[in-house]
């Protein structure tokens, strides 16, 4: 579906470092927000930081309408995210928006089928948005969160608002211990589809698992990229014929049926 | 308000600002955002008569003040883009250009005559420097021989305007463009991205599948200006200069240094309204210091 993309210069409302290695971005417009499904991205333009050149692709982490607000949950890993740490509010940022697919929300006919977001590390910032899509749209979300330790769950109370929440840490401080595709839940209770987005490898596991089960699965991939809007071609995944397609226009959300993952 | 027309050859261009092959897709990704027909041209993604799928992932590095990439002419093959993509973009109101590429010199002249039928196309930018692909593209352009044949070549059969994009990676570009000039281009568009390389010292590994790719952004300006001026007083066909143009006062200077027009790359990932605050800037530029024509500007460098 084509969407038109803005570029808009936002205003800080808010950021909050929820941890040591991330923080959580507001932001808001004075024209009202575009449309913006879950799953989609943004870019946002980092000035004033010397090794920072290209934009830096964030996934949406909620949309807040009736403050006209968006959340982005920044993890900080490289010059450019410390950079988007010490934004104060007030600050005008030069954003992207709406960018790429989201996840496909289910149509009304499959009430009562039972949908698992699945996130992992930072991946678990689009997994908000799109529960709370789904519990608006009459939905009952669960949600299975994984990190290596318990201070790295992040927003645990507004996951736990939208739904029932298992978690998997990979020492066990908090949740079952190890990684989020040995989770007990799995063998217990089978869903209908599972919507994912973290570490390749982790979403490579969940895919197979999914695909072993045959389990319809969603996946959020997030390659490198420059441009973000399918000029560049930088960002290429192959889908299931073997051709590079950009992650960028043609995802970042892709069911795992046209990936070569399972091949 | 300056003149801001000019020509290439016999192309005559609204302006002198235009975009670069590889940053700007075909135009229409950009159209979101601005009006793309207040563009001097557009120089589309690089295309071959086969289709590519072009390098393995991952292609690109970001580096200080600019970027890897070697993404190896990843493109859907010039029948792909005369049946499915020139009818989407033919009746934008700019100069579509298509860049040309091969990787010997018979597929250089299938594409560019396959691109010769479509009405609408009135340039073609053969592409001999493309440093990410190990057959043809920048092995053509690196010596003057090699330049000259498929220039040579591509002459015969090519009518409307032929621009030839040059690479850095030379110890003379001079030489190089004295020879596609002597083979009949109609001009140069210089520089291609420059070779170059990024390691991750954490995991003791290239940043690259292909290892080495091009380097382009405000980084490569300085070189890219260089080797400008010294083309602009090898030849007499006109010059086309790109490399790290990131505002109207980096256009300005390739005009003194005597380029003809320029071409905006991989800023377009950064800001994608560049291109049009460049047009809006010379035109200020121009006023404000008297100058009733851009034309004025080329080569006019106060030595």
């Amino acid at each position: 579906m084509y969407m038109k993309k803005y570029i808009l210069d936002m205003k800080v409302t808010e950021n909050c470092r929820l941890h040591k290695n991330y923080c959580l971005l507001k932001l808001t417009s004075a024209d009202n927000l575009p449309e913006i499904f879950p799953g989609q991205f943004v870019e946002v333009r980092v000035e004033n930081s010397p090794t920072t050149f290209l934009r830096r692709p964030i996934s949406v982490n909620y949309v807040d309408k009736s403050r006209n607000e968006l959340w982005l949950l920044i993890q900080l890993v490289g010059d450019g995210t410390r950079k988007m740490a010490a934004f104060h509010p007030g600050d005008i940022v030069n954003i992207m928006l709406p960018l790429g697919n989201g996840f496909t929300i289910p149509s009304k006919e499959q009430e009562g089928k039972r949908f698992l977001l699945i996130g992992g590390g930072v991946g678990t910032a689009p997994m908000l948005y799109l529960g709370a899509c789904l519990k608006e749209a009459g939905f009952e979300p669960a949600f299975l969160l994984g990190a290596r330790s318990e201070s790295d769950v992040l927003q645990l109370d507004e996951f736990r608002r939208l739904g029932k929440v298992y978690i998997t840490t990979e020492d066990g401080s908090l949740g079952e211990k190890g990684y989020v595709t040995d989770h007990t839940i799995l063998k217990e209770v089978r869903f209908d589809r599972i919507y994912t987005c973290g570490p390749k490898p982790m979403m490579v596991a969940v895919a197979r698992y999914a695909g072993a089960e045959a389990i319809s699965c969603e996946v959020s991939l997030e390659n490198t990229m420059a441009c973000g809007i399918g000029a560049c071609l930088c960002c290429v995944e192959k889908n299931k014929e073997g051709h590079n397609v950009c992650v960028c226009a043609e995802g970042p959300v892709f069911n795992i049926e046209k990936l070569s993952w399972l091949n | 308000m300056a003149e801001l027309n000019v020509n290439i050859g016999n192309l005559p261009l609204k302006n002198p600002v235009m975009t670069a092959s590889g940053t700007f897709g075909y135009g229409i990704e950009y159209a979101d955002f601005m009006d793309i027909s207040r563009l001097g041209g557009i120089f589309v993604k690089g295309t071959t008569i086969q289709p590519r799928e072009g390098n393995d992932y991952p292609r690109m590095a970001e580096t200080p003040s600019g970027m890897l990439n070697a993404v190896g002419l990843q493109n859907k093959g010039a029948d792909y883009f005369a049946e499915h993509i020139y009818p989407e973009i033919k009746d934008i109101d700019t100069n579509m250009i298509v860049n040309v590429s091969g990787s010997s010199v018979e597929t250089y002249v299938e594409c560019a005559e396959k691109i010769a039928e479509l009405d609408k196309i009135p340039a073609i930018e053969l592409n001999i420097s493309c440093p990410n692909v190990k057959q043809g593209g920048m092995a053509f352009g690196v010596t003057a021989c090699g330049a000259g044949e498929v220039v040579k070549a591509v002459r015969k059969v090519y009518p409307k305007t032929l621009i030839v994009k040059l690479s850095p990676n030379v110890t003379d570009i001079t030489e190089i463009a004295k020879a596609v000039e002597a083979e009949g281009a109609d001009a140069v568009s210089l520089i291609n991205t420059m070779l170059g390389m990024a390691i991750d010292a954490e995991r003791r590994k290239p940043l690259l599948s292909t290892i080495t790719g091009g380097l382009s952004g405000p980084c490569v300006k300085p070189v890219a200006l260089r080797m400008v001026w010294q083309t602009y007083h090898a030849v007499k066909i006109p010059i086309i200069g790109l490399g790290g143009i990131s505002n109207w006062k980096d256009a300005v200077e390739f005009l003194l240094a005597g380029a003809s027009a320029i071409q905006i790359g991989t800023y377009n990932f950064i800001d994608p309204t560049v291109s049009i605050k460049v047009i809006d800037g010379l035109n200020d530029y121009c006023d404000r210091h008297g100058f009733k024509s851009v034309t004025e500007l080329i080569g006019a460098l106060n030595i």
